[in-house]
């Protein structure tokens, strides 16, 4: 018996990255799982109004390694610290799946664990590569050409007179000049030295197209009595996908949120959210202040203009023909603008949806969609993008 | 980075190799290679084979232990062996030259494990790494094969890995084959030679069912699978064979974890501390085998308590208590005898049941624990009453224990090919989302109609699983 020990082999250690296949793998399975469960993923309520680099637990169904295991009713032995009483609470009970038996685990194939971590900037990418928009595509809608002619690029010896470089010229001529008079031998003398044409340098200006990366989302949001905390919170999904969709998109986007119920205000996210107004609605208002906003800060051919209404559809009868009005104008501008009615299920009244004052507005880059369930918000976001799709191609 | 050269731990080998044959212990062949912390995460992963099948669990498991232990959530075991012969163990570069040295000392104990303990004795060590490579190299082939490739041949080991451990526990009772098995059935069909045959009315004669297949219920369900159901194709009765394999020479590591780390750690002690150490190494010695030896508050180190129950072996066996002493004909000094013979002839189980004593568990202050509502509450302390319950708790919870026993009654049930099998019950309920997961696996690997026969909150169910998903119904018990 003789015991052989072999020396760490550097060149082995960096060749062999053994795992590197199955961790692909893993990784795709992940992925995988996340893209399946991923309307549940977004009706969590803890991934809205989150920033980009925080990481989110996703639990993850499909990767599972799955056996014939013992359920809850099976009880353990652990080890005390020398007075241990019955009923004396030893930790928790873990619900998902197997007992957290950490002892055991080593040796058991069995073990699991049941959540990744994956930042939010990964989730929204994997989400939206769930919507199948080529990269090409989202490259179209991104750009609106804005002809700008400030840009200056070099120097010519022709051009209108506003653009005469005076400073090159005057050097040009002084070059000329000492050229001159040496080669004749003369000293410099106070004798006038006229320009010449050949003397006069221009600015050049190229007319460039510019890119307009720019893009604001609108958020405007019934905040009347009727509209309860539930359907805040599902507006709130609502608008936080869409923000994080248009985010992917634009370089520079800005949001705007506007709080309406018989008056429109524009507030801040706070107050957007959490902020109960009590009263009756006029659902033109929130329209025409978004349409002021616009006018004064967000130019549509420099703004690419994403607007979207949340509310219960709880509407003053007397309003509806302003609203609509609104809407028309409201679609005009923007680049997409959608309505969505949320009513939770039980919570439902027929006699007041705008869902059937809307379908007159004739728009083809407007959209409704009613969500009765957190559940439905994933879907209605895909009909909402497949319309600003149906746009693009159409322009295309 | 490390104190220490290669010649160094090779001099302090020959040492603690001179205490091993000194103490008895009976080791293969030991072979140690230097690594480095990447190097080791990718042997855990791999259950330390250098060469292993690829699948998508083993890159799971390599990445949850890398991030424990990029977050210090855990840290690296010091020594990683496995049950081959020659013995092979991996040694982590940064590890201090006293870390080394337990290790190494560590590695013979277990070592010397795996050569006598009768549940390793079926794992033929000598072709442990050959096998494995094997099982690699089929796979690959079946991956790379362009009318297979790697979605199907994972179709199958997903499958095949739910079910890997439903097979048979105790690896010394021999299997009968079908026709072994049919004889066996006849006979014990075969009315008994009565003495008294003019007292006793004679006993009706009952045929056997020697059509039903299995013959007697079957626990090798992967087995089973790959012999009975026409369909599957060779690669992918291949594919069942390998897992199959793999987990067997796994199981006896699985039956023997308490007992094995005990004994490493007893032993490591004890050469140790025979070696004279300097002292600075003897105090950075005892400060890393208080941690790994140290009780673990809420959960179970087996470590702890395996080599608390050597040492008390050790104790009753040298110096029996008189009652031991009248009772067994104990005499003095029998400790190191008694060890040697625990080692080779117990598993956990036995190991437990036979010399986890009542003070032992007063002493260590072991609970039972239940759920309640959502947290995990004591049901039993090892008071006069509990310890009973309490070791018969832990029993049933270690090795193969943890994995219900779910047995193959008939395969061809409804006169249809159905899979019928029933779950031995013992008081532990199976759970039931896992129980779903993996009858679809099942389901997936026989394709047709399988139905297993349980008991959930004391009543009997039965639980199919078919093309239309899972459905439940009771039955009359």
């Amino acid at each position: 018996m003789d015991t052989i020990f072999r020396p760490y082999q550097r060149s082995d250690a960096e060749r062999s990255d053994r795992s590197a296949g199955d961790r692909l793998r893993h990784r795709q399975k992940v992925r995988e799982s996340i893209r399946e469960n991923i309307a549940d993923i977004i009706a969590e309520e803890s991934i809205i109004g989150k920033s980009k680099d925080r990481v989110i637990k996703v639990p993850l169904r499909g990767i599972k390694e799955y056996r014939f295991v013992y359920g809850e009713n099976e009880a353990g032995v652990g080890q005390g610290n020398g007075n241990s009483q019955p009923g004396q609470v030893v930790g928790q009970a873990q619900r998902e799946g197997q007992k957290g038996n950490e002892d055991r685990a080593g040796d058991r194939p069995g073990q699991d664990y049941y959540e990744t971590d994956v930042t939010l900037e990964e989730l929204i990418d994997i989400m939206f590569e769930d919507l199948e928009l080529p990269d090409m595509e989202r490259k179209a809608l991104r750009q609106i050409a804005a002809p700008r002619l400030s840009k200056r690029k070099g120097y010519r010896s022709v051009g209108i007179r506003v653009r005469l470089d005076k400073r090159r010229t005057v050097r040009a001529k002084l070059r000329r000049e000492l050229a001159s008079r040496r080669q004749r031998n003369e000293p410099v003398e106070n004798e006038r030295f006229p320009f010449h044409d050949d003397d006069l340098i221009y600015r050049h200006v190229v007319a460039e197209e510019k890119r307009e990366s720019n893009a604001v989302v609108i958020c405007i949001m019934d905040t009347s009595g009727s509209m309860d905390t539930m359907k805040k919170y599902l507006a709130r999904s609502f608008f936080f996908l869409l923000y994080q969709f248009i985010a992917t998109k634009y370089r520079n986007v800005e949001i705007v949120f506007i709080a309406h119920h018989t008056e429109a205000a524009e507030v801040n996210e706070e107050e957007f959210f959490h902020k109960g107004e009590s009263g009756g609605t006029f659902i033109s208002a929130g329209y025409t202040k978004a349409l002021e906003i616009i006018q004064e800060r967000y130019h549509p051919s420099l703004w690419n203009i994403y607007s979207f209404h949340c509310s219960d559809g709880d509407n003053f009868e007397s309003d509806n023909p302003a609203a609509l009005r609104a809407a028309k104008e409201l679609a005009d501008v923007s680049n997409l603008f959608g309505y969505g009615e949320i009513k939770p299920l039980g919570s439902r009244y027929y006699e007041s949806s705008m869902l059937n004052i809307f379908r007159r507005l004739e728009a083809d880059n407007f959209q409704t969609i009613l969500i009765e369930r957190k559940e439905d918000i994933w879907p209605s976001f895909k009909a909402l993008l497949a319309k600003d799709r149906g746009k693009e191609a159409a322009t295309a | 980075m490390a104190t220490w050269e290669l010649k160094d731990l090779e001099s302090w080998d020959a040492r603690i190799r001179e205490k091993v044959r000194e103490f008895g212990l009976d080791c293969y062949p030991q072979e140690f290679e230097v690594c480095d912390h990447l190097q080791m995460l990718g042997y855990m992963a791999y259950s330390g084979m250098p060469s292993h099948y690829p699948h998508w669990s083993y890159g799971k498991a390599y990445e949850k232990l890398k991030t424990l232990y990029d977050y210090g959530v855990s840290g690296l075991p010091y020594e990683m062996v496995i049950n081959s012969n020659p013995a092979l163990a991996y040694l982590m570069r940064d590890n201090s030259l006293a870390l080394q040295l337990l290790t190494v000392a560590h590695v013979y104990g277990h070592n010397d494990f795996f050569k006598n303990n009768f549940t390793f004795r079926r794992t033929r060590a000598e072709y442990t790494i050959s096998t494995f490579k094997a099982h690699a190299d089929r796979v690959r082939t079946y991956v790379e094969d362009p009318s297979i490739g790697i979605g199907k041949v994972e179709s199958i080991l997903d499958a095949a890995h739910a079910l890997s451990l439903q097979c048979r526990r105790n690896l010394a009772i021999k299997k009968l084959d079908l026709e072994a098995d049919r004889e066996r059935l006849l006979d014990a069909a075969r009315p008994r030679e009565d003495p008294f045959y003019a007292l006793h009315r004679r006993r009706e004669y009952q045929d056997p069912d020697l059509k039903k297949i299995p013959t007697s219920p079957e626990e090798d369900l992967l087995l089973f699978i790959r012999d009975y159901n026409p369909f599957l194709a060779e690669w992918e009765k291949d594919l069942l064979t390998i897992v199959h394999e793999q987990v067997q020479y796994f199981i006896p590591q699985i039956e023997t974890k308490i007992m094995n780390e005990g004994w490493a750690s007893y032993w490591h002690r004890e050469i140790l501390n025979s070696l004279e150490l300097p002292q600075e190494l003897h105090l950075e010695f005892l400060v890393r085998h208080n941690q790994v030896v140290r009780p673990l508050e809420g959960g179970l180190n087996p470590y702890h308590l395996g080599l608390k129950i050597w040492e008390d072996i050790r104790r009753r066996y040298d110096d029996p208590s008189p009652e031991d002493a009248r009772e067994f004909h104990r005499s003095k000094g029998e400790g190191t005898k008694q060890l040697f013979e625990v080692r080779a002839a117990d598993r956990d189980a036995s190991f437990l049941r036979r010399f986890l004593t009542e003070e032992l568990m007063r002493e260590m202050d072991l609970f039972q624990y239940r759920a309640k509502g959502n947290d995990l509450v004591v049901s039993e302390v090892s008071d006069q009453e509990g310890w009973t319950k309490i070791k018969e708790t832990l029993i049933k919870n270690v090795g193969m224990g943890g994995v219900p026993v779910i047995k193959i009654e008939d395969s061809g049930y409804g006169d249809n090919r159905e899979l019928y099998l029933k779950h031995d019950h013992d008081g532990r309920d199976l759970h039931l989302e896992y129980a779903e997961r993996t009858l679809a696996y099942l389901y997936r690997l026989w394709g047709r109609e399988v139905a297993v026969e349980t008991v959930i909150g004391g009543k009997r169910m039965l639980l199919a699983f078919n093309d239309r998903g899972m459905s439940t119904k009771s039955l009359k018990s």
